[in-house]
């Protein structure tokens, strides 16, 4: 078409200067979409919550403990397949405290039942006998099922640490104090990315043993449903049960449950869509500061434009074009290298969250915001464009 | 000789538009800066003023925050015999043993909850604590279920109004009173009488620390040396205030780094901007930079000129981006503090250092964007731009 390639002669001319604009909205647009990035991977979090099981907690909050009796009374509430255990460790690496990672004593018989379709496991060491193992737990588990203080760990963590299948880690509690050595058994991969690959998991009878003093004392159950069209009916079910017991519980989809922590960030969110908008403005001024540099240039050669009969609504477009291909470049440059750097970089809050996202649709949006932030900058310039009058515009500049 | 600076002012002056968008998009990338910061030193703050120098805390060996320690009541009555215990003007050491629990709480006026901090204190925990005042209502009355809220969190959180009732574990409060802090920690938390508070959240026989005044804060480190090697306590001594500084250090180490990290991709966007008016800034004058060469002045003074003009503008961009900063003094904002697993409510805080860093970077953005177009303009040759 005739008005784009006058458009792309037109980019042309001042080559550094379209360049220069063109990186300037890129790396804006790698921002805007790295934030929006910040936010998908918030959401991300709370989707290895599943609907379909339950999480039951102290009501009171997560801090507090819930009787391990609890768990053949939920596990007879109608509709309730089986129930795991799980409970936070809160250990530190003796080494560096501050390389963080999550580790939760769990009751690995029916935990990784629960979760087979959410994670292999890639590695392992060999069984030192022969064992049966519950239906639905990788064989590759034996070693681990049945050594008292093995432990399974992500695959990411077990590299980022260096670690060694079979070698004895050492991990100093808070919550329960002493150095608590493990041994690795195995390593697992997350099939459903947003499980995360930075944790290690151990037997809860080592904590309970060793940590508890047999106090039987668990952080959360995990309900897996036989019929998940009926949660709320169990969820309603078991916290009833507890109402007015020591221990009341807080029953609630694991979703819900996920979604609290990602509502523990507070105003973080809104501050990332604050700092966003002030991106795309910071973009808006350049584009539109390029635009009026330009327009002013070429005053006189839109002068002969219009002479040679180009109307008013046509010089009106081209300007608005112009800005926009510019815009749409960098937008199409940022955007993109923001999903590819950032999701190459495997980048993660240290096991707080799943690895860093960037969706196709923050992709998509962030572009869009960059074409329609070139159009809105280009309107001034394209309205005093369209605007000149030709002798104006033909008398000479001095 | 160099050129006088009031040349570049008033070129800068004289297109006020283009001036005036390259300035506000470098005043965003400043802004944004001097946002982190303040975002920072105003938790650290809060947490900093939590705690004070002459007061010291006893957590389990171990522990990295209150929650996660745990003191018998045997090792809390030794510590507070101790004999290093200041006593408070009823002549009762002024120690307090503290409950510290977790606990979820509806918001208010969002859906969705959050954990908020309950302290169960001794009587002595105010005279300990000088800077909590009682700023509406009343101190709870001992060996009732009264409680008092935090200013910071009184309004954000369900039941917490002076006279509602507010339900833990078993047993439902009184609030009675709203308390003040100095801006600190405390402000998000709700306090009651450890006696009363104990039984209703199950914690029988364990605190989660001792705080208490040191009768002589010189003897810290002796003192330290002292209560740690003691088998019956098995505790460690901090100062109050290293304590919550320590507790403000995961926050910084998670914020800092994204601030730089989003000022430095928005900086090297401003300053293509910048280049770019600075480019065309220099194109327009070809003949005026040619005639100052021609006057006399030599290479050297024209870039160094025009890197002024450009750093000029740049501070134009600052100033305007410590403008936009400003009005976030004092705004109240709130996350999660992952050392205690509470949420904690804290002000921006704008410190002249920030305002003055700020300055800082936009003049660095504008020496390193003015200096490509202003070795072009001392570099152009004279010939080519006077014929014409």
């Amino acid at each position: 078409m005739g008005l784009l390639s006058l458009v792309l002669v037109n980019l042309g001319r001042n080559k550094r200067r379209t360049v220069l604009t063109l990186l300037s909205v890129a790396f804006a647009l790698f921002l805007f979409c790295a934030l929006g990035g910040v936010l998908d991977t918030l959401a991300e979090s709370i989707k290895v919550g599943s609907e379909t099981r339950l999480v039951t907690r102290n009501r009171i909050s997560l801090v507090f403990p819930l009787p391990l009796a609890y768990r053949e009374r939920i596990a007879a509430v109608p509709g309730v397949k089986q129930v795991s255990i799980s409970n936070w460790f809160g250990g530190l690496d003796p080494n560096d405290p501050h390389n963080f990672f999550a580790q939760f004593a769990v009751d690995a018989a029916t935990y990784v039942p629960i979760y087979r379709n959410d994670v292999e496991i890639v590695a392992a060491s060999p069984p030192q006998a022969e064992i049966t193992l519950p239906a639905d737990v990788d064989p590759k588990l034996a070693a681990f099922m049945t050594e008292q203080n093995a432990c399974l760990v992500g695959e990411t963590l077990f590299k980022r640490m260096k670690w060694k299948l079979g070698q004895t880690i050492t991990v100093n509690g808070t919550i329960y104090p002493g150095s608590w050595p493990f041994t690795i058994r195995a390593v697992y991969r997350a099939k459903n990315k947003s499980f995360g690959e930075e944790t290690m998991l151990f037997h809860w009878k080592y904590l309970d043993q060793r940590g508890m003093g047999g106090r039987a004392m668990v952080g959360i159950y995990i309900l897996e449903l036989s019929d998940p069209s009926r949660a709320g009916d169990i969820t309603r079910a078991v916290d009833a049960m507890y109402e007015n017991s020591a221990a009341a519980t807080r029953t609630e989809t694991e979703r819900a449950f996920q979604a609290g922590f990602v509502s523990m960030y507070g105003n973080v969110p809104f501050v990332l869509r604050v700092i966003g908008l002030a991106v795309v403005f910071a973009i808006l001024l350049v584009a539109a500061n390029t635009m009026a540099m330009a327009i002013r240039e070429r005053v006189s050669e839109i002068g002969v434009m219009k002479t040679l009969g180009f109307a008013d609504a046509t010089v009106f477009r081209l300007v608005l074009i112009e800005a926009a291909v510019i815009t749409l470049g960098g937008g199409v440059l940022g955007a993109l290298g923001a999903k590819l750097l950032i999701e190459g970089s495997h980048f993660n809050a240290m096991g707080f969250l799943p690895p860093m996202t960037v969706r196709w649709s923050t992709v998509s949006g962030g572009i869009a915001v960059a074409v329609l932030v070139g159009a809105v900058s280009g309107l001034i310039p394209a309205w005093q464009a369209s605007r000149l009058r030709i002798v104006e515009a033909l008398r000479p500049a001095e | 000789m160099a050129i006088p600076i009031s040349y570049n002012v008033r070129n800068v002056l004289q297109r006020p538009v283009s001036t005036l968008t390259t300035a506000v998009g470098v005043g965003l990338t400043v802004a944004i800066f001097i946002g982190s910061i303040a975002l920072v030193s105003g938790f650290r703050a809060a947490m900093l003023e939590t705690g004070s120098p002459a007061n010291a805390i006893a957590l389990r060996k171990g522990a990295d925050s209150e929650i996660s320690s745990g003191i018998g009541r045997d090792a809390a009555n030794i510590l507070r015999a101790l004999a290093d215990v200041a006593p408070g003007p009823d002549g009762r050491p002024l120690a307090s043993p503290e409950l510290v629990v977790v606990t979820n709480r509806e918001r208010l006026g969002q859906p969705g909850s959050s954990n908020v901090n309950v302290r169960g204190v001794d009587a002595s925990a105010l005279a300990l604590r000088d800077h909590v005042k009682i700023v509406e209502g009343r101190m709870f009355a001992p060996g009732t279920d009264e409680v008092i809220v935090g200013v910071r969190i009184a309004p954000r959180f369900a039941n917490c109004a002076v006279g509602d009732r507010i339900r833990f574990g078993q047993r439902d409060f009184t609030v009675v009173g709203h308390f003040g802090a100095g801006g600190s920690a405390y402000e998000s938390e709700i306090w009651g009488d450890n006696p009363v508070l104990m039984p209703a959240l199950q914690r029988d026989d364990v605190f989660q620390s001792v705080t208490f005044r040191m009768r002589d804060p010189a003897r810290f480190p002796a003192l330290k040396k002292e209560l740690e090697a003691d088998p019956r306590l098995q505790i460690q001594l901090k100062r109050e205030s290293e304590f919550y500084a320590e507790q403000s250090g995961l926050l910084a180490r998670v914020v800092l780094p994204l601030g730089v990290f989003i000022t430095i991709i928005m900086a090297v966007g401003a300053m293509f901007g910048a280049m770019n008016t600075m480019y065309a800034a220099v194109g327009a004058r070809a003949r005026e930079i040619a005639t100052l060469l021609v006057l006399g002045f030599s290479p050297l003074a024209v870039l160094v000129s025009f890197v002024f003009e450009s750093m000029f503008l740049a501070l134009i961009g600052g100033a305007i981006g410590c403008l936009i900063a400003l009005p976030l003094n004092g705004i109240t904002t709130s996350t999660t503090n992952f050392q205690s697993f509470s949420e904690v409510a804290f002000a921006f805080r704008i410190t002249p250092g920030a305002l003055a860093a700020g300055m800082a970077f936009a003049a660095v953005m504008g020496l390193v964007g003015g200096f490509l177009p202003s070795l072009r303009a001392a570099r152009q040759s004279i010939a080519i731009s006077l014929r014409a």
